[in-house]
């Protein structure tokens, strides 16, 4: 590694006896409490909006919403999630196959949400339906486009773990198979924004 | 090899011919090293901070004379700005929005977090470095760029945001397209001090030095621990905000815009309506009251820092100063709709958070007691640090008293939006923050350089400051509570109310001009004395704390082993010693020490 700073920096990947955590790990989850809190945000302003809107006009989510894919994208995401755990496993058991094909497969899931979700955009653009038709529609793009921006980060870097990353197994491989872990919390946290969005937005 | 070791041999080679001389920009650009990122901050916060009051010494000249052309430089600003030299509304509101903007993302925050917090806390806590340290770099850059954006915004056709620092809906989603560049400014901003906490927390949690328990950590840490937790939950809402006012302005939705919106006589039919202005105004003061307390509360770890160092004291209370700011932390985010008590939200909203607002109340006094109790019967020395901390006390406590009128809804009904709100939180960031951050420069230059800034210098800095800060804020309440609304670009010109107390106008002004002079010896002094200052040891103030163990300046990797910790932070004129203060790193001292902290430390010492 070039940077003489990095490592010289203690418990990168052994965890810190006191804590009993390495600084990834407390990293990764701070940065998740972040998360929540830009979603809790959205969410909160979804509730808002809807509470202060004149009673009878807030639409319900099937007028507008295509409730079948988006129950296949909550199965696909879902599966996701086991998907990257099984790559976890697969390393902890030192297979660098095996984590190569789950890892693979997460990635492809990602793939197949964003499709999904491809279909249902360009549905609702097809019927004229836009983010400046109405309040709820504005929340629907707004909180689903944030989302999948986050679907398309995390697809990065498992992408990346995947790949070039891989690399790291044969020098680090503890350090990797941290990176891994982290890489897969942020992908469950994906997964659980996802969970809430979809009764939210579809089914209520 | 146990990490120690690991760590030992590691600052070993950093000595040695495992480092070829980096080029230029890998050494003070692309740099991971926490000391030259503390720098880089510091550096650009002063800078965005001279900027930012520039802004404002110019919209003092409108204020202190309506409508006169401003002579010698009033041609500069263009016909678009400053047509003859005299100032159109627009541009005013140009200065007063952005100098908010500029002052507090820019130039207080980057300076109090980035530059004191990124320098200071690894080596008080013993640490080689940051836990991220390309995170570290990354979020310096994107801090920079954010600024640069900023400064962009004000080329764009019909200039910068004018919409305040608050850019309150519908008004900010209709403005013109410097809006649009100012919210982007702030997401990356926002993602800057983002990745800047994580980094903090994590460093704070995991690098103590062992025997650095969490008891024995010197206040600043302390308090910089709080702050990034307040970044890490407090920003993520504005930039939800952020996202959606962007919405509103770059896809036409509704989110802030109300049905039946009359915009210059005409009903705005381009958006559907049914949003909410007042939901803006919740999520931005959901970030940005906790904003107020990060902008504090490092300012309350320096001034610690200097009061333990130059009273010769242990600070008073240092466990209940920890459990003030831990609860401040927590409060923080349960006041925030105290700013919006006029609009409408109800008497028993507005009763809850003016209770929560005098209960936070209580720890900021209790952390202001503590200082001032402090000083209690102390031999003070009377350092350019110590002039600095000691004027901050009394400043902040002006601040923070004149805070509870408008704490209180009735009251607020009288002073919302007039100048006193005005006087009130620059008393608590001017002469308050400020204040702290120059006795923080003061104090911590000769680490960062090897050398003392000018003393006399610092004097000549100080004194008219102290002047000028009381002649610009002050006069601010007189007009504020004689009902001068603020943001007004004639200064209250036209209000029959305000005839008596205008001619304050100008004595603010002036002042303000007054301050900017009075910068001058702090400037010459920061470049003179890299050349000239007294060279210094590695513990010029006698200090207790981890960071006086490291040379001066602490070369890559901090130490040359890793310091150990045997006491608390502030053990000064301890009885039965040799000198009056026994230092954190130092073992040794009158008797057993494990009975002087009632708690079990978290790391056992070896």
């Amino acid at each position: 590694m070039s940077s003489d700073a990095a490592s010289a920096i203690p418990y990168t990947v052994e965890p810190r006896p006191d804590t009993g955590l390495n600084n990834v790990k407390i990293g990764i989850w701070l940065f998740l409490a972040s998360e929540v809190m830009l979603f809790g945000a959205l969410f909160a302003s979804l509730i808002l909006l809807r509470v202060g809107a004149p009673p009878g006009t807030w639409p319900h989510g099937a007028e507008y919403l295509s409730v079948p894919l988006a129950t296949l994208n909550t199965a696909v995401l879902i599966t996701s999630s086991v998907t990257v755990v099984m790559a976890w496993a697969s390393l902890i058991k030192r297979n660098l196959g095996k984590f190569r094909m789950w890892m693979g497969f997460t990635v492809l899931l990602g793939f197949g949400f964003l499709i999904i979700k491809y279909i249902e955009y360009s549905a609702k653009f097809h019927h004229g339906y836009l983010p400046s038709s109405n309040t709820f529609l504005a929340i629907y793009f707004t909180l689903t486009g944030l989302h999948g921006l986050h679907v398309i980060g995390g697809m990065a870097v498992n992408g990346y773990l995947w790949g070039p990353g891989s690399k790291m197994w044969h020098t680090a491989p503890q350090q990797f198979i941290n990176r891994v872990e982290a890489a897969g919390l942020f992908w469950h946290f994906v997964d659980l924004v996802w969970i809430f969005l979809f009764p939210i937005l579809y089914l209520l | 090899m146990t990490d120690q070791e690991q760590q030992t041999n590691h600052a070993g080679e950093h000595h040695g011919e495992h480092h070829p001389e980096a080029g230029f920009w890998k050494k003070y650009w692309f740099s991971v090293d926490h000391k030259v990122i503390g720098i880089q901050y510091a550096v650009t916060g002063l800078l965005f901070l001279l900027f930012g009051f520039t802004l404002m010494m110019l919209a003092r000249w409108q204020l202190a004379y309506p409508g006169e052309p401003l002579p010698l430089i009033g041609g500069l600003f263009g016909d678009s700005r400053m047509p003859g030299g005299v100032m159109l509304p627009e541009f005013y509101n140009q200065l007063g929005a952005m100098h908010g903007t500029i002052m507090v993302f820019l130039g207080v925050v980057p300076l109090a977090v980035g530059g004191f917090g990124n320098y200071v806390v690894p080596l008080q806590i013993g640490a080689p470095d940051m836990a991220f340290p390309r995170l570290n770099m990354a979020s310096y850059h994107v801090y920079f760029w954010g600024g640069v954006i900023m400064l962009a915004s004000f080329f764009v056709p019909g200039g910068a945001a004018q919409s305040g620092w608050t850019s309150y809906a519908p008004l900010s989603v209709i403005a013109d397209s410097g809006q649009t560049v100012w919210l982007i400014g702030m997401v990356f901003l926002i993602t800057s001090s983002l990745l800047g906490s994580v980094n903090f927390i994590t460093t704070i949690i995991q690098l103590r030095a062992p025997g650095l328990s969490l008891m024995r950590m010197p206040f600043f840490v302390w308090a910089q621990f709080v702050t990034a937790f307040l970044l890490l939950l407090a920003f993520p809402p504005l930039e939800a905000a952020g996202v959606m006012q962007l919405m509103d302005r770059l896809a036409d939705t509704s989110f802030f815009m109300p049905s039946g919106l009359v915009v210059s006589g005409q009903v705005a039919t381009e958006y559907s309506g049914g949003g909410s202005p007042i939901l803006w105004q919740h999520l931005f003061w959901f970030l940005a009251h906790p904003e107020v307390y990060v902008l504090i509360l490092p300012g309350l770890g320096i001034v610690s820092e200097v009061i333990a160092n130059n009273t010769r004291k242990p600070l008073w209370g240092y466990r209940l100063l920890v459990w003030s700011v831990v609860g401040i932390g927590f409060l923080s985010f349960i006041v925030w709709a105290h700013h919006m008590f006029l609009t409408g939200m109800g008497t028993v909203m507005n009763a809850f958070f003016q209770t929560t607002t005098m209960i936070i109340s209580i720890p900021s006094v209790v952390i202001l007691t503590a200082l001032i109790l402090s000083l209690w019967g102390a031999s003070i020395r009377f350092t350019t640090p110590m002039l600095f901390a000691l004027a901050f006390l009394p400043m902040f406590a002006i601040g923070g008293l004149t805070g509870l009128p408008l704490g209180l809804s009735a009251a607020d009904i009288h002073l919302h939006d007039t100048y006193y709100v005005i006087g009130h939180f620059h008393y608590v960031v001017a002469p308050g923050t400020l204040f702290a951050l120059m006795a923080g420069i003061y104090y911590w230059y000769p680490k960062a350089t090897g050398r003392k800034l000018s003393d006399r210098l610092g004097k000549l800095h100080f004194w008219p400051s102290l002047i000028f800060m009381n002649g610009i804020f002050f006069p601010m309440f007189i007009v504020g509570m004689a009902g001068v609304s603020r943001r007004l670009y004639d200064g209250g010109m036209t209000y029959s109310h305000g005839q008596d107390i205008l001619w304050l106008n100008e004595v603010m002004s002036i002042s303000a001009w007054g301050l900017g002079l009075a910068q001058i010896p702090f400037i010459v002094n920061f470049f003179l004395s890299l050349k000239t200052g007294e060279k210094v040891g590695e513990n010029p103030w006698q200090a207790t704390t981890l960071e006086w163990a490291a040379p001066s300046p602490p070369p890559h990797g901090n130490f040359a082993t890793v310091p150990t910790v045997y006491r608390g932070p502030y053990e000064y004129s301890v009885p039965g010693t040799e000198n009056d203060y026994l230092p954190q790193f130092e073992p040794g001292g009158p008797e057993a020490e494990p009975g002087a902290d009632e708690e079990p430390a978290l790391v056992p010492a070896e």
